[in-house]
């Protein structure tokens, strides 16, 4: 019988429990975030070389305020949970409330942005801004490349309730919506590095 | 802890039977990741800003390792990241990952800290010599 040779053959490669992908975007988007992991990887890399060197101006102990840091963490950790309510009525079929979520961990996201955002404009008016010192190049390089994927999930996001509210929940908004979710808790995950690595030690250093 | 596998197997059956269904997890799962990292996220915070120990580098060590917890938990409970899911190639490539980004920083502090530390007394020699 061929069926028990194509058996002994998937047996080989790992693949006893699990029939093949049907289309490969999950594990592709996947992949193409683990490539995104090494842009932060490079980027902790330059902050952890860099993040002493002053050069006379303030230090990390000097600018950082950790009252908002607090709040910038809680809102996208909240909006990772109310992302991850989404894709559950998602897989229950219910539009309405998919989309009530996702506008949910949008209006959290957008409120992480501003909060960074208002950071941003007041280091930069104290004179702390990313020409001062090689630290603070290297702080507003990995912050802000943070800071911007986190809006452009914003945009995905928009565009995607846009598209569910027109066409419902199709088997191609469904996968759209996987992978947002994938980036969306991803963003998060660097967000613990972020607040940990840059923030909370940077202070102590 | 029954309960959740149970359901896990469910859903899994589920994901067999549309075939292109990933994992989305339960809300169960959700929760213990929401309160987990929660309570991640508070230790650091409250060692930092509540100067609970005196040498710095303890706590920076402290807040590290809560993070590389933290930063599991957001994998195993947000992002569904198990043995199973795509055929086992999520997980090889999360831990090819995992080893570079390792070996990036890792490499990358050991060798600026010790250029650091061995270049200025170097260059005050050669400054002495001549």
């Amino acid at each position: 019988m061929s069926s028990t040779a194509v058996d002994t053959a998937q047996s080989r490669f790992l693949c006893l429990e699990e029939p093949h992908a049907h289309n490969g975007t999950l594990l592709g988007f996947w992949i193409y975030l683990m490539s995104d992991c090494f842009i932060f990887a490079s980027l902790f890399a330059c902050y952890a070389v860099l993040g002493t060197n002053t050069a006379g101006g303030p230090s990390a102990a000097q600018v950082l305020d950790l009252h908002g840091l607090a709040i910038n963490t809680a809102l996208l950790l909240v909006s990772s949970v109310t992302f991850g309510f989404a894709m559950l009525e998602m897989s229950r079929r219910r539009k309405g409330a998919v989309l009530a979520w996702l506008a949910v961990s949008g209006l959290l996201a957008a409120g992480f942005v501003t909060l960074e955002i208002r950071e941003f404009l007041g280091m930069i008016a104290e004179g702390a801004g990313p020409g001062r010192s090689a630290f603070l190049s290297s702080f507003f390089t990995l912050v802000g490349t943070h800071g911007l994927h986190v809006s452009v999930g914003i945009l995905w996001l928009i565009v995607l309730m846009v598209q569910v509210g027109k066409f419902g929940l199709s088997e191609a908004n469904i996968r759209r919506l996987q992978c947002l979710s994938m980036f969306w808790h991803f963003l998060d995950l660097v967000w613990v590095g972020v607040f940990s690595f840059v923030y909370l030690s940077g202070v102590l250093r | 802890m029954s309960h959740s596998t149970s359901h896990e197997h469910a859903s899994h059956g589920q994901e067999h039977g549309h075939g292109e269904h990933a994992n989305h997890g339960s809300l169960r799962s959700y929760l213990t990741g929401f309160v987990l990292a929660a309570i991640l996220t508070v230790i650091p915070f409250w060692l930092v800003m509540g100067h609970v120990f005196q040498s710095h580098w303890l706590t920076i060590t402290i807040v590290l390792a809560l993070a590389i917890v933290q930063i599991l938990v957001h994998v195993i409970y947000f992002l569904h990241l198990d043995t199973r899911s795509e055929g086992g190639w999520n997980m090889l490539s999360f831990i090819f990952t995992m080893v570079l980004v390792v070996i990036v920083l890792g490499a990358s502090i050991w060798v600026m800290y010790n250029e650091n530390s061995l270049m200025m007394p170097m260059s005050q020699q050669a400054n002495q010599g001549t």
